[in-house]
């Protein structure tokens, strides 16, 4: 069998990377969370927030665990599968890279071990110092991995010789055009994304009555943070998709299925991309739809895909179907969220049972968002690995195309079972709920061996059912 | 600067890997001594001994490629596909390993196949490690700066003996690791352990160090030329002393001294190896200034990783303070 080395190239790097990306998207928002409730346990003396912090911790642990080891892989896979790739741009790139490392990576793995075991040997401070710690580390991590993403999207600040890119302006290299856009955009995604996951958790435990008064807490929090950051998010995703169409505008002829330039844009509620004949088939369209958006003007015109032959466009029907249902649930996270903060107005947010059902199972939401943005602007991209730098074919390793398969299957395999049973396990946690006593702080006379004090307490905690 | 730059940067990432192979070499020697453990309770104690620093040693991993990738792409894009198998291998082995840390605590039925992940994971990652070095000591085939070889180059008997090699070194520094961190049986048993894996470390550091030189002419230029040897006479024998010293050590019942003596033997083996190699990143064909990126790049990075390199060490250094002594017996966080 005869397997195309590119686009197996390109399907190993998608599957290790969407794996990868779903849990940055989670521990980014709940590193915050977690220092949020250390930080109001301090503040408050409450117990219920220590408490919270502690349930989501564990829950943190085993989240966080899954994104760093496939994280490494990633920081590999450049060279194992694009080698190319990477000597065209590791001029550029590899610094942003090496940078999130001495930045971010390092903070967050180092301070995560106080985090989690931190609770009886360290004083309140230190254990919210090293909470805060990691959240900010998960964004320094963001910024630079963005960054570097974005170059790949809107390059600037360099000069290409030899086909190998050079470095003239590392300011106008980070904030390369699209950077701010997407850095405000998918931060956004990783707090709503946990959002969702804590609203759904805390509507779980008041729809089966159970540990009520953190559900309470849960809820109210996560509503307050998606009744801001929704809205807010809508007007961000407006504003990238304004600055994709000033830089890249096929991708967003390919986000619209708009084919013919030269007539103003509908927005296609549905449609079946048809690439051959160059038209859309079944569309249920709103006039205009797409030219009041993106030019705010009805009679507004925007490039169309056949403003370019074939072989520039990217592949149409995945871009346009993976925009559609990125747009679709955010509309349905708006929804959530301001009829979330109507009822809470109201005083009845924690007791509309209809809603608490509704949105207990809404933990997914924020995951298929974030993904289906990523293969809209990744897939909206090509034929270029580096728009308009480097296209995908010229960018792969000189590897077989056997290897690249016996490895892709070997991923498929492994991260089947780690997420089947990282979800497994954090279900357990959650159906364990938060438990056990409060932590006191420890005493001057803390013993110095690890874990000493903490064993009991966090043996107990560990209990089912105690 | 066009020379002193990749020569600074070679020490660097020389640096960030030594880092990587002496801590996570510790904790991926715990996952190699597991099967030793006599119960469920031994290895808890085990893991404790490691859970609160393994995720800081592993970055040190992602320092050593990522910084290889900065500063010398074109080693970098060589080394990668060279190595294909052996690296996706390793890192798939650490995503078993890494993850084995957190379900192990979670799960009931399960934790027995957590308990092997951990174990097969951390040897397997470090058995690729090995093979990982064999292949690139023993040289990739290389046209126009490309990678030009076969999917299995790698895999000869010398990249497997260095394989082998890897796996007893790491269990040596991981049960000398236990020796200073644990209590009761489970120190007993490693100081036992620790001995034995001495040994059979010297014979594999004994073999590599005659196999080299015979085997690849450049290594025995390097190593018996004049005036080369006059200087480069004292490192077998140092090795020999601190080895002597372990053992001692070992014997004596100290707790510090062995953990740090085997730290002195690997680097010092690590050392001999980079004189093996210098100046090729890509033996035989691809130095170091063949390789490396644009100086402008190798500076933007070098201004940031010199300040922030000592921060980092400092607050690991504060975390293996706040985290001092020893785990008891039956003594775990979950």
């Amino acid at each position: 069998m005869d397997f195309d080395p590119v686009l197996l190239a390109r399907v190993q790097f998608g599957f290790t990377i969407a794996f990868h990306i779903i849990f940055p998207s989670f521990t980014i928002g709940l590193a915050a969370y977690i220092a949020t409730l250390l930080t109001m346990w301090i503040r408050t003396g409450r117990e219920r927030y220590q408490l919270l912090a502690r349930f989501w911790t564990k829950i943190f642990a085993v989240s966080f665990g899954m994104g760093v080891v496939s994280g490494i892989v990633l920081s590999y896979q450049f060279g194992t599968n694009w080698s190319r790739f990477s000597v065209v741009t590791g001029n550029v790139i590899g610094p942003l890279i090496g940078y999130e490392v001495l930045t971010a990576f390092f903070l967050e793995a180092t301070f995560l071990g106080v985090l989690l075991f931190g609770w009886n040997r360290v004083p309140p401070w230190l254990l919210t110092l090293a909470a805060a710690i990691v959240a900010f580390g998960t964004a320094i991590s963001a910024f630079w991995i963005l960054s570097a993403n974005s170059w790949m999207q809107t390059p600037t600040g360099h000069e290409m010789r030899d086909g190998i890119a050079y470095p003239l302006d590392w300011v106008a290299i980070v904030f390369n055009p699209s950077f701010p856009y997407r850095l405000a955009h998918m931060l956004t995604a990783a707090y709503l994304t946990t959002a969702f996951v804590v609203l759904a958790v805390g509507a779980r435990y008041l729809v089966a009555g159970r540990h009520e008064a953190d559900g309470r807490t849960m809820v109210r929090m996560a509503i307050g943070m998606i009744a801001v950051l929704a809205p807010l998010q809508l007007f961000f995703g407006d504003q990238h998709g304004l600055n994709t169409l000033k830089h890249q505008p096929i991708k967003v002829a390919a986000m619209e299925a708009h084919w013919d330039g030269t007539k103003p844009g509908d927005f296609h509620i549905f449609a079946w991309p048809d690439e051959k004949n160059e038209t859309n088939r079944f569309a249920i369209s709103i006039p205009r739809g797409a030219s009041l958006v993106l030019t705010h003007d009805l009679n507004g015109l925007f490039p169309g895909l056949k403003s370019v032959p074939a072989s520039e466009r990217p592949p149409v029907a995945p871009v346009f179907f993976a925009f559609r249902i990125m747009v679709g649930i955010g509309f349905l996270m708006i929804a959530i969220g301001l009829f979330g903060a109507f009822l809470w107005w109201r005083g009845q947010l924690v007791t509309t049972r209809w809603y608490l059902r509704i949105v207990q199972h809404g933990w997914w939401l924020g995951f298929v968002a974030v993904l289906s943005g990523w293969i809209t602007t990744e897939v909206g991209r090509q034929p270029w690995i580096v728009y308009g730098i480097l296209r995908t074919k010229d960018a792969i390793s000189p590897v077989s195309a056997a290897s690249v398969l016996t490895t892709l299957i070997l991923f498929v395999i492994v991260y089947s079972i780690v997420f089947t049973m990282g979800i497994y396990y954090i279900n357990r946690l959650i159906v364990r709920g938060p438990q056990g006593r409060a932590i006191e702080p420890p005493s001057h006379d803390t013993p110095s061996r690890p874990l000493a004090a903490a064993h009991d307490a966090a043996r107990e905690a560990m209990q089912p059912g105690g | 600067m066009e020379w002193y730059l990749p020569v600074i940067w070679a020490a660097l990432i020389g640096t960030a890997v030594a880092l990587y192979v002496i801590l996570d070499g510790f904790d991926l020697g715990i996952g190699i001594l597991f099967p030793s453990a006599k119960n469920d309770k031994e290895q808890d104690q085990m893991i404790s001994s490691i859970a609160p620093f393994w995720d800081g040693n592993e970055t040190w991993l992602v320092l050593g490629g990522g910084g290889l990738w900065v500063a010398f792409p074109r080693a970098y894009a060589v080394i990668m596909p060279a190595l294909y198998l052996p690296v996706i291998v390793m890192l798939l082995a650490l995503v078993f390993r890494g993850v084995a840390f957190e379900f192990r605590t979670v799960a009931n039925t399960s934790k027995k196949y957590w308990t092997f992940a951990f174990a097969g994971g951390s040897t397997l990652a470090a058995f690729c490690q090995g093979l990982i070095l064999g292949g690139l000591i023993q040289g990739i085939k290389v046209e126009n700066g490309e990678f030009a070889g076969g999917t299995f180059d790698f895999a000869t008997p010398f990249a497997l003996l260095c394989g082998l090699g890897v796996v007893a070194g790491y269990a040596l520094l991981g049960a000398c690791w236990l020796v200073m961190k644990t209590e009761g049986e489970v120190a007993r048993r490693a100081r036992r352990h620790a001995k034995l894996l001495l040994l059979a470390v010297l014979v594999f550091m004994a073999i590599v160090s005659l196999w080299t030189p015979l085997q690849f002419p450049r290594i025995r230029e390097r190593w018996f030329s004049l005036p080369n040897i006059l200087f480069l006479w004292p490192v077998p024998i140092v090795t020999a002393l601190v080895a002597f010293m372990a053992w001692r050590w070992l014997e004596r019942g100290r707790d510090f001294g062995p953990f740090f003596a085997t730290i002195v033997l690997f680097l010092l083996g690590y050392t001999g190896l980079a004189i093996s190699v210098y100046p090729y990143l890509v033996p035989p064909t691809l130095t170091i200034w063949d390789t490396a990126a644009a100086p402008a790049s190798q500076i933007f990075m070098l201004l940031g990783t010199l300040p922030l390199l000592p921060i980092i060490l400092g607050y690991t250094a504060f975390i293996y303070w706040l985290f001092r002594g020893k785990v008891r017996e039956g003594e775990s966080y979950h």
